[in-house]
């Protein structure tokens, strides 16, 4: 650790000067797995909470049961336990290793399945909410010109229903990047992950938590504000 | 092949386009279809009439299947109504429908409304999709409104979108469900026109309205229905002029004379 101050004296000088001794993750490295966490399981949860909500809304009754009993109980369990049974019991006990060679890419991407898992049955009951904005009528004139189930569930009802939920989306969004944190649990080395190592290294802990803070607050907002400014934006008018 | 096709150009030939035989619903404890009957001919116009809560709408929903049925059936063109599913879809195509609120797909433009059918659902390539979708907005009077969203224009317009949204499927029949009940007194006769012109092409229509002067001016036949039944069916002169049922003298009378 004290190396750099051995090298570099004038470094004591600089306030913040104890960041750069970190360097297995950076500090901008641990913000940079925190976005690709947030990225890869946002993509998928959007692509499963979709498809789950395809299934709640289906007119077949086993579908609509397993979306049902999938949102009631992944909402329910706390997302530490999904994440640590990713790794403890899918790597451990299951050899499910997501064809990762190494540790590191297999909690990476064991994460990224857990983060999916969970943020997915809120994805779908945003968007389950959203279809019931669209009118009857909508679906109605959708099956009276012979399109399918599949079709006016894809041409016509969920494109309006994701630009009534965007505001929503942009919450679980949001949620989903501070979520992250939890993957620090199985060794990610996140953003979080970094600002354990640093607090129990270092004596500046308030300094510590502001920079953290700081840092998710500057990935959040623009979400919020793009997000926002795109849901007033695509508004269906009616 | 050949005794099929023959079989085929038997039905054309009776002109029978829209058969329902002893169809009856329930919705609850409500009888709301009671043993229905009616056949509709090919080209001809027949307008449903009758106090609101008589079946009415839920009739002309059961023709493409918006509405399941109970009992009965209900043949178009010959084949029986299949259940939910692909061949539900393609005889849904043939049967075009107009909404009471035109429901236009809001996120779509007018332009793509009248296109998305041909499409998606005739496979039809996409100039050819938006030539027709052009000529149609054309033919009702719409054709400069073709890139609005259906949020923009009146609702005598929009109407009018839903016309040549369904027109552009080229259905064998046209129903009709109140078309001009939401509109303002002064757009419904530029929808009334359109369906006018229509019945001139000879269209098969079954339209279900309140308007009387249409049912006067372009029905082939009128039927009064109350309380879940048909209780007349009559060439419009006969019906407005001399009504034999009951039922019918009273709902006329509480309609014509104001």
């Amino acid at each position: 650790m004290p190396s750099t101050y051995a090298t570099h004296p004038e470094a004591r000088d600089i306030v913040f000067d104890f960041i750069s001794d970190y360097d297995n993750p950076t500090l901008l490295g641990a913000f940079w797995m925190t976005v690709k966490l947030t990225f890869f399981s946002g993509i998928g949860s959007l692509v499963w909470g979709t498809l789950l909500a395809a299934m709640r809304v289906s007119p077949v009754p086993l579908m609509r049961g397993f979306g049902t009993a999938y949102v009631n109980i992944v909402r329910n369990i706390p997302l530490t336990v999904i994440i640590l049974f990713c790794s403890l019991g899918l790597a451990d006990i299951f050899h499910v290793t997501m064809g990762a060679s190494d540790f590191k890419i297999q909690g990476f991407r064991l994460a990224i399945l857990g983060f999916t898992a969970y943020t997915a049955a809120f994805v779908c009951e945003a968007l389950r909410s959203g279809i019931n904005t669209v009118p009857m009528g909508q679906a109605e004139a959708a099956r009276a010109i012979g399109l399918n189930f599949t079709q006016t569930l894809r041409l016509i009802v969920l494109p309006q229903a994701f630009r009534a939920v965007i505001g929503p989306l942009a919450n679980v969004l949001i949620a989903l990047t501070k979520n992250t944190t939890v993957a620090a649990a199985i060794g990610v080395a996140e953003a979080a992950y970094l600002m354990k190592q640093m607090i129990e290294n270092e004596a500046a802990t308030l300094l510590i938590g502001a920079i953290f803070a700081f840092g998710f607050v500057v990935l959040t907002l623009p979400t919020g504000l793009i997000l926002g400014w795109l849901s007033k934006r695509l508004a269906v008018k009616r | 092949m050949t005794e099929v096709s023959v079989a085929k150009e038997d039905a054309a030939a009776t002109g029978e386009l829209v058969v329902l035989k002893s169809v009856n619903k329930h919705f609850g404890a409500l009888h709301v279809l009671q043993d229905i009957d009616l056949t509709i001919a090919r080209g001809e116009v027949v307008v449903v009439i009758g106090p609101s809560g008589s079946g009415k709408s839920t009739l002309c929903r059961t023709i493409n299947r918006l509405e399941t049925i109970d009992s009965g059936t209900i043949a178009i063109d010959g084949k029986p109504l299949p259940a939910e599913g692909k061949e539900l879809a393609r005889l849904r195509a043939d049967v075009g429908m107009v909404f009471q609120s035109f429901n236009l797909f809001a996120h779509k433009t007018v332009l793509e409304n009248v296109m998305l059918g041909q499409i998606k659902v005739r496979k039809a390539d996409k100039k050819k999709a938006e030539e027709k979708a052009r000529s149609l907005l054309d033919r009702v009077g719409v054709g400069s409104q073709a890139d609005k969203y259906p949020a923009q224009l009146s609702g005598g317009q929009q109407q009018r979108v839903a016309i040549a949204r369904a027109l552009a499927m080229d259905p064998k029949v046209m129903l009709f469900d109140e078309p001009t009940s939401a509109l303002d007194p002064e757009m419904i006769n530029e929808v009334l026109e359109v369906m006018q012109q229509l019945a001139r092409d000879g269209m098969t229509m079954i339209v279900v309205t309140h308007e009387m002067g249409f049912a006067r001016s372009a029905a082939n036949r009128v039927v009064f229905m109350a309380d879940g039944r048909i209780v007349e069916e009559a060439v419009p002169d006969q019906f407005f002029s001399a009504p034999r049922s009951d039922r019918a003298k009273d709902f006329l009378s509480k309609i014509l004379h104001h």
